[in-house]
């Protein structure tokens, strides 16, 4: 009795092994943050893009309008594609996009908003990277959707066309 | 000869223990334990990806602050979710992590104590 006993244990331990490493093959290895909708909009100061001045979060997001925060900067190629989806955008009534250059030169940062057009209502600087960090964000570009001072949606990598209606949908 | 050997051993742990181990700063202890979401599988201290050298500078600024070490690893879950750490706490998620090698060990000295048992 004994003797069969452990073949059988022997196999169906394998198997299990087996199929859990198997399952395992097919998943991605890339983590990316999970996805927390209706959390509350970081605080923070920075400085005005243009200007230089200070800036406070609470002076940035006011009231119960959209806004879709997009960080961005003048070296990141995929932000040159998403750009004519923020200036389709720019062009809707009810939203506010507001753009946060991400670790720039100041030079290249304004030639890229001459050349490709200027979709943002209000630019600050994130130099050091560290208002990137406090929106829980970790690449450029992303995009935060804000109603009420709640994110309501987070887009990791440039927008694109579903993205893009998905977007209209949510701030009809 | 043998208090040569002793000699050099005896320098030798002393520049051990007094090396830069109390140089260490918090900042580096924390950055040590944090995943760069980036470049998976270094943490933020080895890497020096944009996302990485933020994060120190961020680290650094809340110890500044007057965050305890603890605190630091709690607002930085709570942006990132216990991936970032290399050593998670204890929760729905990680039990199974946690308790698996206990599970082994129990069940491995239950076959043993079996084998033994059936010997006598």
């Amino acid at each position: 009795m004994k003797t069969k006993i452990f073949p059988i244990f022997l196999i169906i331990t394998f198997s299990i092994i087996f199929y859990v490493f198997y399952k395992g093959l097919q998943n991605s290895n890339i983590y990316t943050p999970e996805i927390k909708s209706e959390i509350k909009i970081p605080s923070f100061e920075a400085k005005e893009f243009f200007s230089k001045d200070n800036v406070n979060s609470d002076q940035i997001f006011i009231g119960s309008e959209y806004y879709l925060l997009n960080i961005w900067a003048s070296w990141c190629i995929p932000c040159k594609e998403e750009h004519k989806y923020l200036m389709d955008l720019s062009k809707k009534e009810n939203i506010k996009i507001i753009g946060q250059n991400y670790k720039d030169n100041f030079v290249n940062a304004k030639n890229f908003l001459i050349k490709l057009d200027n979709p943002y209502d209000l630019i600050f600087s994130d130099n050091d990277g560290t208002i990137a960090i406090e929106w829980g964000a970790y690449g450029v570009p992303e995009s935060f959707l804000i109603k009420n001072n709640q994110i309501i949606k987070k887009i990791i990598g440039p927008l694109n066309e579903k993205l893009f209606s998905e977007i209209k949908e949510l701030t009809q | 000869m043998n208090i040569l050997k002793l000699l050099i051993t005896v320098i030798f742990l002393i520049n051990f223990f007094s090396s830069d181990l109390k140089a260490k700063n918090l900042g580096t202890e924390i950055t040590k334990n944090l995943r760069c979401l980036i470049c998976q599988g270094q943490s933020v201290y080895d890497s020096d990806s944009e996302f990485a050298n933020s994060l120190k500078i961020l680290v650094e600024k809340k110890l500044d602050d007057g965050l305890s070490e603890k605190q630091v690893y709690d607002y930085l879950k709570n942006k990132y979710g216990d991936w970032i750490l290399y050593d998670p706490g204890f929760n729905k998620n990680t039990y199974f992590l946690w308790l698996l090698p206990i599970l082994m060990f129990v069940f491995g000295g239950a076959i043993i104590l079996r084998k033994v048992i059936l010997k006598k």
